[in-house]
C-alpha cells in the first residue's frame, strides 16, 4: 500500500478550540423530561395514567352511591392509577441508563453524573406535580358531572391542607421509587423492590405491631406505608405526625439515596 | 491530541491496563489494536470519563475529558453501539444527543443522512435494528457535535462492506482536515488500511506503538520474481538471510531499497517488490501479542 502521509510536524497544531459553554441544567431538565416518555415504555405509562384516572373516576359515577359524590372520593379515583404508575415512572428514569445502558451516551454527553441525577430528580418533580394536578382537575370534572348526575350538592371536601398532603404523598411515593433506582440501578430489582416494600412489608410490620407492643409505638416511625397512609387521608397534622413522616423518609428516601449517589458517581458505566 | 499516561487500571487483583502510554496525534488515524481482553475498551472508557483509572491520566487536548464543558462538541465517542434504549427511535436518540449539545434539530437530519439511515428506518426504534443499523447511527451520535476529536471501539463491526468502505473515507477525511481518530478494531485489514499510527496492546501493556510504515518495516520486504530460486541466492551471497515461500514469494528481513540493489547486480527481474504488509500486520500482531493469545498462536 502506497500512502502519502503528511508530514505529522505541519499539522501538529491543534485547530483553535471552540469555547464550549457549560451546559445548562434546565437543558438537562428539559432533555431528561423527554427521555422519560421518548421510549415505549414511558409512552404507554403516559397513555395510561391519561386513560385510567378518567376511568378511574367514571367508574365511581357509574358504580357509586348518591354518598360518594364528593371531590374527595373522585380526586382519590382519578389519583389511585397516579399513584401506582408515578413511581415506575420515577424508576425507570434512573435505572434505563444502566438497564439499557444508555448511560454510556448520556455520561460522555455529561461526565457530571450528579448533575444528570440532579435534573432526572427535577424532571420527576415536574411530572410528579403535572400529574396530581391532572388528578384534581379530573376528580374536579367528575364531581361536578357526579353530583349534577345524581342531583345533590355539589361537595368540595378538600381542604388546602389536605391537597398538599396528597399532593406529598404522591411525591414521596416517587421519591422512594427514584431513591430505589438510584440505588439499585437495575430496573427489574427496583420495581421489585418498590412493590415488596409497599405491598409486603407493610403487612408484616402490621402484624409485627400486634404481637410485640413495644413495634406498636416505634411503627409510625419506621414504617414507611404507615406516613403514606397519613398523608393521603389529610391525616398528618401535628409536629410528632410531621416528626414520624420526616423519619419514615430519612430511612427509605434519604438514606438509600446518599448511598446510592456515593456508589453511582464513582461506579464504572458499562 | 490525546495522552494517556501511566494509565492503570485494578479491578481487585487482576490488572486490566498496566501502566500504558501512548499518544493519538491530530491528522492521523490511530488504529487500537489488541486480542479479547487486552484492555482496549477499558483504555478507551477510562479516556472518555466513565471509568476511574487506578492510577494515571488519559487527557484531550490536554484536558480531562471530564472537565470539558460540552464535551460532545470536542469528543465523538462510540464504544458500544449496542448501549442504546432499545425503546426508543433512532431519530430520538440523535434528538436527544443534540438536545443535550444545544444543537439545532436540523443536526439530527443532516446526520441520519450521512450514516445513511432512512427516515422510516429512523422512525424504527432501535430494538429492531440490525447491529449495522446500531453502528450507523451510533457513527451519527458520535459525529453530532461536529468534533475534533474521535474515539471509537469497533466502529467496523457489522457494517457490510459498503458501510465499511463508507467508514473508511469518512475517517480518513476527518483526519485530512486535522482531525484526531483513535479506532480499535479486530478486523486486521481494516486497521491496516485506514490508519496512520499503529497502538498494539496485549494483557493491559503497550507491545508496540508508532508510525504503520516503521512498525511493518520490522516485519520486513516481499519479493517476487519470475526465477525465485535465484533470487534466494543472489540474496544470500549478499548476505542477507531470506525465506522462500511455497507460493514463489521471498521474505527477508532487509529492507526493499536494499533487496532491489541485490536484484539489479544479480540481474533477476523482479516482478514485485514491497514491505511485506500484505500479510504483515497480521503477523506482527500474531507475534507481538502471542503470549496473550487464547489460541497460544506460535509466533
Amino acid at each position: 500500500m502506497t500512502a502519502t502521509i503528511v508530514p505529522p510536524d505541519t499539522i501538529e497544531a491543534e485547530p483553535a478550540r471552540r469555547t464550549a459553554q457549560p451546559i445548562p441544567t434546565t437543558r438537562l431538565v428539559k432533555v431528561e423530561l423527554r427521555k422519560m416518555f421518548n421510549t415505549r415504555s414511558g409512552f404507554w405509562m403516559l397513555i395510561s395514567i391519561g386513560v385510567l384516572s378518567p376511568i378511574s373516576a367514571g367508574s365511581l359515577l357509574v358504580l357509586g352511591l348518591n354518598s360518594d359524590v364528593t371531590y374527595q372520593n373522585f380526586v382519590r379515583a382519578s389519583g389511585f392509577p397516579m399513584s401506582v404508575i408515578l413511581p415506575i415512572i420515577a424508576i425507570l428514569a434512573v435505572t434505563g441508563e444502566w438497564s439499557q445502558r444508555s448511560g454510556l451516551t448520556t455520561f460522555t454527553l455529561v461526565p457530571s453524573r450528579g448533575r444528570v441525577i440532579g435534573a432526572k430528580a427535577i424532571a420527576t418533580l415536574l411530572v410528579g406535580l403535572g400529574a396530581v394536578s391532572v388528578a384534581f382537575a379530573v376528580g374536579a370534572l367528575g364531581n361536578v358531572a357526579g353530583s349534577a348526575l345524581a342531583g345533590v350538592d355539589t361537595a368540595w371536601d378538600i381542604s388546602l391542607s389536605m391537597a398538599l398532603q396528597m399532593m406529598l404523598y404522591n411525591l414521596v411515593g416517587m421519591a422512594f421509587g427514584f431513591a430505589l433506582g438510584v440505588v439499585l440501578r437495575n430496573s427489574a430489582a427496583a420495581i421489585v423492590g418498590y412493590f415488596v416494600a409497599s405491598l409486603v412489608m407493610p403487612g408484616i410490620l402490621a402484624l409485627l405491631a400486634q404481637v410485640r407492643s413495644w413495634f406498636e409505638d416505634l411503627q409510625p416511625w419506621i414504617d414507611w406505608h404507615y406516613t403514606q397512609v397519613a398523608l393521603l387521608d389529610g391525616a398528618t397534622n401535628t409536629v410528632k405526625e410531621w416528626a414520624m413522616l420526616g423519619s419514615t423518609t430519612m430511612i427509605w428516601i434519604v438514606l438509600p439515596l446518599v448511598i446510592g449517589l456515593l456508589s453511582l458517581r464513582r461506579s464504572e458505566v458499562k | 491530541m490525546i495522552l494517556v499516561d501511566q494509565l492503570t487500571k485494578r479491578y481487585g487483583r487482576y490488572t486490566a491496563v498496566d501502566s500504558i502510554s501512548f499518544s493519538v496525534r491530530p491528522g492521523r488515524v490511530t488504529g487500537f489494536l489488541g486480542p479479547n481482553g487486552a484492555g482496549k475498551s477499558t483504555t478507551m472508557r477510562v479516556m472518555v470519563g466513565l471509568t476511574v483509572p487506578t492510577s494515571g491520566t488519559a487527557t484531550i487536548n490536554g484536558e480531562q475529558f471530564a472537565d470539558l464543558p460540552n464535551p460532545g462538541l470536542e469528543v465523538g465517542v462510540l464504544l458500544d453501539a449496542s448501549a442504546q434504549h432499545a425503546g426508543r427511535t433512532g431519530r430520538e436518540i440523535l434528538t436527544i444527543a443534540a438536545d443535550t449539545m444545544g444543537l439545532p434539530r436540523r443536526r439530527v437530519d443532516e446526520m441520519l443522512e450521512l450514516v445513511s439511515l432512512t427516515p422510516s428506518e429512523a422512525k424504527r426504534r432501535v430494538r429492531n435494528y440490525s447491529l449495522g443499523m446500531r453502528q450507523r447511527l451510533g457513527i451519527g451520535t458520535a459525529l453530532l457535535g461536529d468534533p475534533r476529536v474521535l474515539i471509537l471501539d469497533e466502529p467496523a463491526n457489522g457494517l457490510d462492506p459498503a458501510g465499511i468502505r463508507w467508514m473508511r473515507d469518512l475517517l480518513t477525511g476527518f483526519a485530512s482536515q486535522g482531525g484526531t481518530v483513535l479506532l480499535s478494531s479486530h478486523l486486521l485489514h481494516e486497521i491496516e488500511v485506514i490508519a496512520d499510527d499503529l497502538v498494539v496492546i496485549g494483557n493491559g501493556k503497550i507491545v508496540a506503538s508508532g508510525s504503520k510504515e516503521e512498525l511493518l518495516a520490522a516485519a520486513g520486504t516481499l519479493v517476487r520474481s519470475t526465477s525465485p530460486r535465484d533470487l534466494a541466492h543472489a540474496l544470500e551471497r549478499a548476505g542477507i538471510p531470506s525465506t522462500l515461500a511455497g507460493d514463489g514469494s521471498v521474505r527477508t528481513d532487509a529492507d526493499p531499497a536494499r533487496v532491489g540493489a541485490v536484484a539489479l547486480t544479480a540481474g533477476i527481474a523482479l516482478t514485485e517488490l514491497g514491505s511485506a504488509e500484505g500479510t504483515g500486520l497480521e503477523d506482527m500482531f500474531l507475534s507481538l501479542t502471542a503470549d496473550t493469545q487464547r489460541e497460544g498462536v506460535a509466533a
